[in-house]
This record gives structure tokens, C-alpha cells and sequence, in this order.
């Protein structure tokens, strides 16, 4: 009887377990040999003093920044500003940097993009988008940001962009949402699919200065546009966008704008926009010409793909326009000479509010069955493509042409975006690939709820794909650039010759205050270990405007100027003068220092200002 | 006694043979790279500075490395010890050595024209006295900048000597001097002057064997 009862709860303990495995059956992974290890160490380990092959400009989301990582070590190597003041480098406390941001303290960057000549990467500048209808200009000599331009007129929620053309002609974008134009004008949502407009917009830029203007925009059905590519090679001269709620719906959109089993990819003869432009043609919406496609036909084409299309990506050699449906289990490759031959032929299924609409059969190449939740596409130099899968969590390789899916590695976890060395270039690089995941769940050490992501390096020099790396990135990389390190030589201090600032003195005997009305100028001068003057007096009610000039020209001996109690920190680098002007309205004495530590005095590096009472 | 003298304002009255006046050309061409090679180099290494700071001194200027930040690297630093600032207006050498440089090379010509013993052993004494000259110039200007330190200095170290040759450690840097192509090339006058000077005298006493066996 006791046995029976033994071998009863026996029986019952093991169906218990069996029905509640701790993980799923068969999924128990062979664990990665000791020497499987060693190959990924050695391949990702950048002895101290090393140098990295390639540097990785990753996106920071709504952080506002830019962050800069070493491949193959992942090493975090610098933050870029650009959205978002940075006390560290006292970007956004200086006057100049404080007019770029515009009052906006946030952005979310999305898309990095390289500059290009002839579809390369020429390691000249990096564009970053941001929601607010702004691009940015990143200078790549000097890591900084040198323009911010926007928000543009009829740009809401600039998500499709910061694409540059193949020699840099624009930066391209298309709006996420839909609002009626011109911007503040309302109507009621009901109206929402034909009141509604969303934008397609051109940024054009100075070849010789990277300055961005304002270039074209033309007007688009309400479709939520979400990522774009520009075409290459054969497809120079064109755009490609994707978009979901090709439905036009409004409310509970992950219902209502998930309808459709196809929504479309918008080809954009670019180049005929530009043409249209310069004949006149176009209307002025919001202090902008914008070219309404139904008055001006033969710009934009509709190519439907399935389903909600996230990533849209252009094969190097132009050929191929690749669209991953983020609701299903393949990614489309359209042929770009076919999408051409269908335009000439009108192979038109219907139209838009006027824009047709062209017969998916006739332009499709192949529906390749990568895997669940395609989103995005990269390229190795070798005629093979990785799209991630954020829903199987996992990057899938498969050949160009043949269409088929050679292999697979799974990304910890929900892999978005992924960017392989210069792998949306006319030639990729190879060799590195970067997941950049959304969830990074129990594989760091616990900090709490607010998680780090993900950021994976993965091994694409053989056949078989093979993670070497974890690393944890800042919030919220969605999409990179990876750029030979061979193609960047910055400079390391900003030559004095250059400084053409009127503030500027570089001879300490000519540091002083000078008054003028109510306004104080102080050209300051910042060397170890002395800001000069020590001390500086003004009056309450002043206007105080501080010229720093950091008169090193040696290597990261950079200065800073903390002044307390007025909320100005202004760092400056070696040859560089940064002016911060305020009004000097509480009274008292007031420290100021060097807050970068410069030398063995460094802490001697301080001084006062000296604001008298009106009292 | 007599007969020393004699001989003596014979020998040096001599006529100097062709290898001798060719020596003492060729040591007036040596002379030339004095005003474009450098004539001391010193490097400068330490943990903040593993490219280290480079000094070039040459017979009309100061050159530091890496476009010549290197001078005001050196100069940033040595404030902290209250030493002096390398200025080129400090050495007056700059302007002295490069004419008595040309002055030397226009008396070798002369020298080599007239082409008496007495005009190559004058040459050979006052370049050996300017060799030496110089040299102790700049070990006193050496010593004067490591013993002339401002007494208000933010970090007091003990007046020292920059190494003149070789390595010496100085601080947290590891210095070292050595002389510059310029230099090696203003010893190699020297030498060829002595070359002359011993090949003249061979040449002359040869002669006056020669003589000697004719007069007997």
C-alpha cells in the first residue's frame, strides 16, 4: 500500500514536470565549445593600445545622441550630441550650440547616414533624423555637430529619413504621420483619409559644405511612410519608401492599419521632382514648393508589398529593391528594371488620389521565406543579404538571385535593425555585422527596470554566421553605420590659424573685461592651469558675455568652465573659443573652474565672479 | 734653438700639395649642412607622452616636433617647475654660430688657395676652438635653464642638469640627448682639417728629405 502510494505521487511528480518544462523541449542548445570560444575572443579582443578596424555610428534614439563603437571590441568610444544638451562636452550651454537646439532639449534620432560619393561611404558626414522635422549634420573631422536644420514646414514626424542619395545630392525623408497642411490648420479626424496629408520631402546639401537647404517636398495620400532607401547604380535617381496603413485608418491602428494584406513601397523618380521643380511646377504649401503628384504625373509610383513593410533596401548594384513585410514570413525582392519596364507599359492596377498603383506580379522578382517578422536588410560583398526577424528573433542569410536562405543565428532578443560594414553601400565590407536588439532581458548584470539594449556582433566572414559579442548600448540604437576606420582621420586639436573667431585672444596679456552699457565682455583665456582673468566684477542687471578660448594645440588638453549657481558649463577643446552670454541677476560671488581635468593643478584652475548688489 | 725656428717657419711656410687643399675644401662643403641638419637632438618620453616631445636645436633655431607643439608642450610643462621659457630670442647663438659658420668656410677657401701649412694649421685651431666654444655655450645654457628656476614655482624641484648626451630621467620623463646629423657633420670637418693638417706635414717632411738627400 505505502509502495503504491510512493510510486503513485512518483508518477505523478514526473507528469507534473514533464507538463511544466523549464524550457522548451529540444531546445536545449549544444553549449559553444571551449575552442568555439576562443575564436570569438580572438576575433573581438582589441588588445590595450589597439586600435579598432571599423567605427559604428549608432543611433540614440530618443536620447537625442549619437553613439560612436570600435568593431570588432564594441567598445563604446564617444558620445555625439545633437539633439539633446550634453553636459560633458557643454554641448547646448555655449550660445552657439544652445540657437542650434532651438529650445527643443530632445529629439529621436532613427537613422544615421553616411555621406556618399558614387554610392561609397566618403567618411565626410554623418546625417541623423529626428522626429521633431529635423536632419542634422554631424562634421566627421571633428565628431561635432554643425547643423541642425528645422523642423520643416509640413513635416510631421520625420521617421523616413536621414537617407542620403548616392553623391550626397539630398537627404530624403518621409513623414510618419499625416496631419492636414499647412501646419496649423485642423480638421476633424473623420476626415482623416482625405484631409490628411503626408509629406515626401528632399533636404538638399552643399557638396562642398554639407550646409543643408531647403530642397523640394511633395504632398502623399495620409500613409504612415516608415523607412526609405535611396537607389544606386542602376536605380540612381530614385527613392524607395515603405509605409503601413496603406488603409488610411485612424484609432486603434495596430488593428486598423493591419487590414490590408499588401501596403506599398513609393518609387520617387527623384531626379524628375528636380526637374519639375526647376520648370516651375509645384505649388507653395507652408513657405515650401510642393509638387502634388496628381497635377504633376510620372514622380511617384506605388509598388504594393505585403504586409505592413517595415526595412526597404537596395541591393549594392542597384538592382534589387528588397521590402520586408513585417507581419509575415518573407521579404519581397523587387526587380528594378522590371518596376521600370511596368512604368513604361502602365501596368497600373489603380491609383491613389491620383498616384498609380503598379501590378505587383510584374515587378516582383521573388518572396523570399526568411523567417517570421522581417524588418530590415543588409548586404555583404559577396552577393548575399541578412534580414533581420524581429518576431523569430534572428537574422537570416540568403543569396541574391538564387533567393535562397543559407543560414540562420538567433539574436537575444527581437532584433531590429542590423548593419553590416558599410552594408548599405554600393560595396559592402563584410566580415562584422551588428544586430541591434530591442530586448536584452537576463543577459547583463541586473540594472534594474530601466534595461540597456542589446547590441550583437556576429561574424559574417564564413559561411556559417557566428556570434562573437554581447554589448550594451544606449538607448535606443535603430540603425547604425559601420565605416572602414581607414576612411576617417580626424583632427585632434582645432588648428589656431582656423579660430577666426573676433572673441578670440591667445596671448594671456590680452585676456580682460571690458565694459559697454550694460553689457560686460571678458575674453578668457583657458591654459593649464590658469583661466585668466582669476576674477572678473560686474554689476546685477548685467548682460555678461564670456569668451573662452583654449589657446592649447596639444591633445586632449581640453578646459572646462564651470560656473556655479548660474547653470553654465562650457567645455572647450584645444584651439577652440566658445562664448556663453547671460544675465547677471543674482547677486553674490560666484566660483568658477575648470571642470575637465587638465594637469597636476588642475584644481588650482578657478577664479570668481564677482556680481555687485544693486542694493 | 736656432734651427727649430728656422725649420719651423719653413714648415709652415711650405706650400700645401693638392690631397691636403682638397681635404680642407671638402671640409669647408661639410660645413654647409651645419645650416639646415640639426645640431642636438632631444627627446623627451613619459607615461602621458609615449610619442614623446621632440627638440631640434639648430645652428639658427629651435624646432619642436609635431609641427613645433612640441616647444610649447615643453614650455607648458616647465612653467610648473618655474623654468624659463625656450625662446629663440634667448639664444644669441642663433645668430653668431651661422656667421662665424660662413666666416670659417670663407677662411677654409682661403686657405685652400693660398696653400701654406700656416693658413691650414690657423683654420684648424680656430675651428677647434669654435667646436669647443660652442659646445661649452650650450652645456652653460643647458645649465642655466635647469639652475634658473623661478622661486615661486608651483612644484620646487632641485636645480639640475639636462643630460648633454646620453639618457637621463628628470621627473616622470625619460630625457635623451644626443647630437644631430649637423653636428656629426661639423666633427667630420674637424677630422678632415687634422686629415690635412697630418697629410701636409707628411708630405712636407717627405720634401725635405727629399732635399736633404739632394743637398748631400
Amino acid at each position: 500500500m505505502k509502495k503504491a502510494l510512493i510510486i503513485l505521487i512518483g508518477i505523478a511528480a514526473g507528469i507534473v514536470l514533464y507538463c511544466a518544462p523549464s524550457a522548451p523541449k529540444g531546445s536545449r542548445k549544444a553549449p559553444a565549445g571551449a575552442s568555439d570560444l576562443a575564436v570569438a575572443a580572438q576575433k573581438t579582443y582589441v588588445a590595450p593600445g589597439d586600435l579598432d578596424e571599423f567605427y559604428l555610428f549608432a543611433s540614440g534614439g530618443h536620447s537625442g545622441q549619437v553613439y560612436v563603437y570600435g568593431v570588432p571590441s564594441m567598445r563604446h568610444l564617444s558620445t555625439i550630441p545633437v539633439y539633446t544638451p550634453y553636459p560633458a562636452t557643454g554641448y547646448g550651454f555655449d550660445d552657439d550650440t544652445k540657437a542650434m537646439l532651438g529650445g527643443l532639449t530632445w529629439g529621436d534620432v532613427h537613422h544615421p547616414a553616411l555621406s556618399e560619393t558614387n554610392g561609397e561611404y566618403d567618411g565626410r558626414w554623418l546625417f541623423v533624423n529626428e522626429m521633431n522635422g529635423r536632419v542634422a549634420r554631424v562634421d566627421l573631422r571633428d565628431f561635432k555637430t554643425k547643423q541642425i536644420f528645422g523642423p520643416m514646414p509640413n513635416v510631421s514626424g520625420n521617421h523616413g529619413s536621414a537617407f542620403v542619395t548616392p553623391n550626397t545630392e539630398y537627404s530624403m525623408l518621409a513623414t510618419r504621420f499625416s496631419i492636414p497642411l499647412p501646419k496649423g490648420r485642423s480638421a476633424p479626424i473623420d476626415k482623416y483619409a482625405t484631409e490628411y496629408k503626408g509629406i515626401i520631402a528632399a533636404v538638399k546639401i552643399d557638396p562642398k559644405t554639407g550646409e543643408m537647404s531647403q530642397g523640394f517636398e511633395i504632398l502623399t495620400p495620409p500613409f504612415d511612410w516608415d523607412l526609405g532607401d535611396a537607389g544606386k547604380k542602376v536605380s540612381d535617381g530614385w527613392m524607395f519608401w515603405t509605409c503601413y496603413n496603406a488603409e488610411r485608418a485612424t484609432g486603434k491602428l495596430e488593428v486598423t492599419a493591419s487590414q490590408r494584406d499588401r501596403d506599398y513601397i513609393a518609387a520617387v523618380d527623384w531626379k524628375a521632382a528636380e526637374k519639375a521643380i526647376a520648370e516651375g511646377k509645384g505649388d507653395v504649401i507652408g513657405g515650401v514648393k510642393v509638387i502634388d503628384p496628381k497635377k504633376v504625373p510620372g514622380i511617384v509610383f506605388l509598388m504594393p508589398c505585403g504586409k505592413s513593410p517595415h526595412g526597404v533596401d537596395v541591393s549594392p548594384d542597384g538592382k534589387y529593391v528588397v521590402g520586408s513585410g513585417k507581419l509575415q514570413g518573407v521579404t519581397t525582392v523587387f526587380n528594378f528594371e522590371k518596376i521600370q519596364t511596368a512604368i513604361r507599359n502602365k501596368e497600373f492596377t489603380g491609383d491613389e488620389d491620383g498616384i498609380p498603383v503598379l501590378k505587383y506580379e510584374s515587378i516582383k522578382d521573388a518572396e523570399v521565406p526568411v523567417g517570421l517578422g522581417p524588418l530590415h536588410t543588409q548586404f555583404g560583398p559577396d552577393g548575399y543579404a541578412y534580414t533581420s526577424l524581429f518576431v523569430d528573433s534572428a537574422i537570416a542569410k540568403w543569396k541574391l538571385g538564387t533567393w535562397e536562405v543559407v543560414d540562420k543565428v538567433p539574436m537575444s532578443y527581437s532584433i531590429g535593425h542590423l548593419c553590416a560594414a558599410e552594408g548599405d553601400s554600393a560595396s559592402p565590407k563584410g566580415k562584422y555585422l551588428v544586430g541591434l536588439n530591442k530586448l536584452s532581458h537576463g543577459r547583463h548584470l541586473s540594472v534594474g527596470p530601466s534595461q540597456p539594449e542589446s547590441s550583437q556582433l556576429v561574424d559574417i566572414s564564413e559561411e556559417k554566421m557566428k556570434l562573437l559579442y554581447d554589448a550594451f548600448t544606449e538607448p535606443e540604437p535603430h540603425y547604425a553605420q559601420m565605416i572602414d576606420a581607414k576612411k576617417l582621420k580626424p583632427i585632434e586639436v582645432y588648428p589656431k590659424e582656423e579660430n577666426k573667431n573676433p572673441l578670440a585672444v591667445w596671448d594671456v596679456k590680452d585676456a580682460g573685461v571690458a565694459r559697454s552699457g550694460n553689457t560686460v565682455t571678458a575674453k578668457v583665456i583657458l591654459v593649464r592651469s590658469t583661466i585668466t582673468p582669476t576674477s572678473i566684477e560686474v554689476n546685477q542687471g548685467d548682460t555678461v558675455k564670456i569668451a573662452m578660448t583654449n589657446i592649447e594645440q596639444t591633445t586632449d588638453e581640453l578646459h572646462g568652465f564651470g560656473l556655479l549657481d548660474y547653470n553654465i558649463n562650457i567645455v572647450v577643446d584645444p584651439g577652440e573659443t566658445k562664448i556663453v552670454t547671460f544675465k547677471a541677476d543674482k547677486p553674490g560671488v560666484f566660483p568658477y573652474y575648470c571642470t575637465n581635468f587638465c594637469s597636476a593643478l588642475h584644481q588650482e584652475m578657478q577664479g570668481y565672479l564677482i556680481v555687485k548688489g544693486k542694493g | 734653438m736656432k734651427t727649430f725656428f728656422e725649420r719651423s717657419a719653413r714648415f709652415v711656410a711650405a706650400p700645401l700639395g693638392i690631397g691636403p687643399r682638397g681635404l680642407i675644401v671638402l671640409a669647408a662643403l661639410l660645413l654647409l649642412p651645419a645650416y639646415f641638419l640639426p645640431l642636438w637632438k632631444m627627446t623627451m618620453f613619459a607615461p602621458q607622452y609615449p610619442d614623446g616631445l621632440r627638440l631640434s636645436i639648430y645652428s639658427w633655431k629651435l624646432e619642436g616636433g609635431n609641427g613645433g607643439q612640441d616647444v610649447k608642450e615643453i614650455n607648458v610643462l616647465n612653467h610648473y617647475i618655474g623654468m624659463r621659457d625656450l625662446a629663440p630670442s634667448d639664444f644669441t647663438e642663433f645668430k653668431w654660430i651661422p656667421f662665424v659658420v660662413g666666416a670659417l668656410g670663407l677662411l677654409f677657401l682661403r686657405a685652400a688657395l693660398i696653400g701654406t701649412i700656416s693658413a691650414l694649421v690657423d683654420i684648424f685651431v680656430l675651428y677647434v676652438y669654435f667646436g669647443l666654444f660652442s659646445l661649452w655655450s650650450f652645456g652653460y645654457k643647458m645649465y642655466v635653464y635647469g639652475h634658473t628656476l623661478a622661486p615661486t614655482a608651483a612644484v620646487r624641484v632641485a636645480p639640475f642638469m639636462p643630460p648633454m648626451f646620453g639618457h637621463r630621467k628628470l621627473a616622470n620623463f625619460d630625457v635623451y640627448s644626443y647630437p644631430g646629423l649637423g653636428s656629426y657633420a661639423l666633427a667630420a670637418v674637424a677630422l678632415a682639417l687634422a686629415a690635412a693638417v697630418i697629410l701636409a706635414g707628411l708630405e712636407e717632411r717627405a720634401e725635405q728629405r727629399a732635399e736633404a738627400a739632394v743637398a748631400g
